[in-house]
This record gives structure tokens, sequence and C-alpha cells, in this order.
């Protein structure tokens, strides 16, 4: 490793504990209901159903995990004709 | 026409989901459009390593079940748009998975992507030889050590006889990639060397990666080595591997990794 990357990235092992940490801590929290996301999708989804249609390809599911938040964010293209109609 | 390829030796702590992100990677630095799937359900690990973990939602399992749309479970990697992740899932077992169902997942990838290249987990059994059922073409990686060459034999024999293209009659094309290779060691008669190996195994080189601490690095940040320190000699020699499946002709180098000024005075290779 050269001296100019030693200063300007420092040692990758705390990253790669950070990242463990991080992971693990959901991975167990989420032990006993391992598709909490998927459920979620899928109840959401269900409700916006009940009052539009939904193409089940425009939708986009992400998820950003963190340390003290995680962001579940659902994107759903709804067509402009059914909005203006309603 | 897209082609599918599996990483796979028998034999785990090889470095089949290393060699998968950063075979992957450098296909998809190259300009073509790649996907690789982790088959190892249960024990996940091809997001840690490509630094994806905490965006996978969906997996292999929903989408082959149909609980989830390809596009969903799809993650698109961060520094390269043309390299996207579809993760194992960690909480069901290899049972969940079904070769109806991977074969419909492959039939989507193939339509999207040029190379799909399948992350195959350790052993012999229902995960591994689902992961090759569907491949054109075979990566077997092995280290130049007694058990890993057995088992990449063994492996190699199943390629022959489990793959839908073997039991069609075609041509399955298998190639070698050797890592963890230490030059100093197999000069000095402690390790065996890459002819050996080759002469035992009997299927060509697609090319040698040297020992090096460059590879630890990239795993720990999340990211593929050839992404990571793309100058360095492991990536240099997934860049060649990657080019060669690409079809270019290029002669076999074996890079050794840096050595830094104080093993040099030692007299000790960085990565002893």
């Amino acid at each position: 490793m050269s001296l100019f990357r030693f200063f300007t990235r420092g040692p990758s092992a705390p990253a790669a504990r950070n990242r463990l940490q991080l992971l693990l801590a959901h991975e167990r929290a989420l032990s006993g209901r391992p598709d909490l996301i998927a459920v979620l999708q899928k109840e959401i989804l269900a409700v916006i159903a009940r009052h539009i249609p939904i193409d089940q390809d425009k939708v986009a599911v992400k998820l950003d995990r963190g340390a003290q938040v995680s962001i579940l964010e659902i994107d759903i293209e709804m067509p402009d004709e059914v909005l203006l109609r309603g | 026409m897209s082609k599918v390829m599996v990483v796979t030796s028998g034999k785990g702590g090889v470095g089949k989901t290393t060699s998968t992100a950063a075979l992957g990677a450098a296909l998809a630095q190259r300009g073509q459009t790649v996907a690789v799937v982790d088959f190892d359900v249960g024990l996940r690990n091809l997001d840690l390593v490509m630094g994806a973990e905490r965006r996978v939602v969906f997996d292999l399992v929903n989408v082959a079940q149909g609980d989830a749309k390809l596009a969903q479970a799809l993650i698109r990697d961060k520094r390269l748009d043309t390299l996207s992740l579809l993760p194992a899932s960690q909480t069901r077992d290899k049972d969940a998975l079904t070769e109806e169902g991977v074969g419909r997942v492959i039939e989507e990838l193939r339509a999207r992507f040029d190379w799909i290249l399948c992350d195959s987990p350790a052993g012999i059994e229902k995960g591994a030889t689902l992961a090759m059922r569907f491949a054109d073409l075979a990566v077997v990686v092995a280290n130049a050590e007694v058990s890993s060459v057995r088992d990449s034999d063994r492996i190699i024999g199943l390629l022959d006889a489990k793959t839908r293209r073997a039991e069609q009659g075609e041509r399955l094309d298998k190639r070698l990639l050797l890592t963890r290779n230490d030059q100093g060691r197999a000069a000095r008669g402690d390790m065996m060397k890459v002819e050996d190996v080759l002469e035992i195994l009997a299927i060509p080189l697609l090319g040698v990666i040297c020992e090096s601490p460059d590879v630890l690095t990239a795993a720990n940040m999340g990211a593929p080595v050839t992404l990571h320190s793309p100058s360095s000699a492991p990536a240099l020699a997934y860049a060649d591997a990657a080019r060669r499946l690409l079809g270019e002709d290029l002669p076999m180098t074996m890079l050794a990794p840096r050595q830094s000024l104080i093993s040099r005075l030692f007299g000790r290779r960085a990565a002893a």
C-alpha cells in the first residue's frame, strides 16, 4: 500500500467492523419476522389498490438500513387519467 | 446473446464470492450489462462483498416463487450502473428453490443482461447444482492446495453430468481460475505450481490471482477489488480474466502484489 493511499484511505478494518455491526443488528432484530419488509410492502400496496389501480411493474421498492433509522421507499407510478377522473 | 456463467469450486473459502464480484465488475467496466446472482440461500454474502447489504429488500427466492418482480429484487450498483445484484435469501433454506423457479428467473435475466454470473454455494448439494444447472460456461475456482484441487475435480465431473447443456449433449465451456496463488512458495517447492494444477484438472486456464491484502481490504470496504483498487495485482489479473471471457487472447502474466518497503527490507512477502 502506498503512503498516499495510507493517508487518504486509512485502514479498512474499522469500516468492516461498522458495516457488520449495523448489518447484524438488523438481521438479529428481524429474526422473528424475516419477511417484515415484504409484508409491509404488500399491505401498503393493498390499501392503495383499493382506491386506484396499481400496475405491479410500476412499483419500485427501495430500502436503506441505517444505524439510527432505516428508510423504506415505495415509488408507485399512478396514471394521470385515474387521478384526474377522481 | 447473453451468457450464463457459474462460479463454482466445491470447496468453501477458495474465493468464489470475491471472484464473482470482481469478474462481474470487470465485465461491467468493459461496457457489458451484468447481473451477479447469489445462490447461497441461507448464507448470503455477495451483498456484503458488493457493499449492497443495506439495500436488500427482495431476493432470488422471492422472485423464483413469484412473490416479487425481478426488477424489484435487482439492486443496481452505485458505482457502475451496468452492474446489478440479485441477492440470496438469508432466512430460507436451499429447498425453497426449485429448478422451474430458477429456470424462469434465469430466462428473465437473459432478456435483460449480457452476462449472468451465478455465485455457487460450497458443496455439491441442491444449491450448487441449481447454480450450475443453466450455465453456458463454468469458472472453476481453485487454490493450489490438495483438498481444493480434489474438490474441483469432483465439481468438473458434476458440470459434465448435471448441467442442462451436458444433458443435451452440448459442450459446456469450463475454465480454471487459480486464486490465492503464492509464486514465492511455489518457487520454493512449498506449493503446487500453476502447471501442476492445470495438468491434474486438464481444463483451460482463465487466470491466476495472487494472494494479496488488497482482496481483504476491498471486502472490508464492500467493493469488488477491480473497483476498489483497480491498479492492484489481483484487480489487473481479474480484469485480464474478464477480457479473456470476452474472447481476447492475452498472454498469461503472473502478477505478484507490490511489496512494501519494510517487507522488502526484511525479505518477506507482503502476504506471507
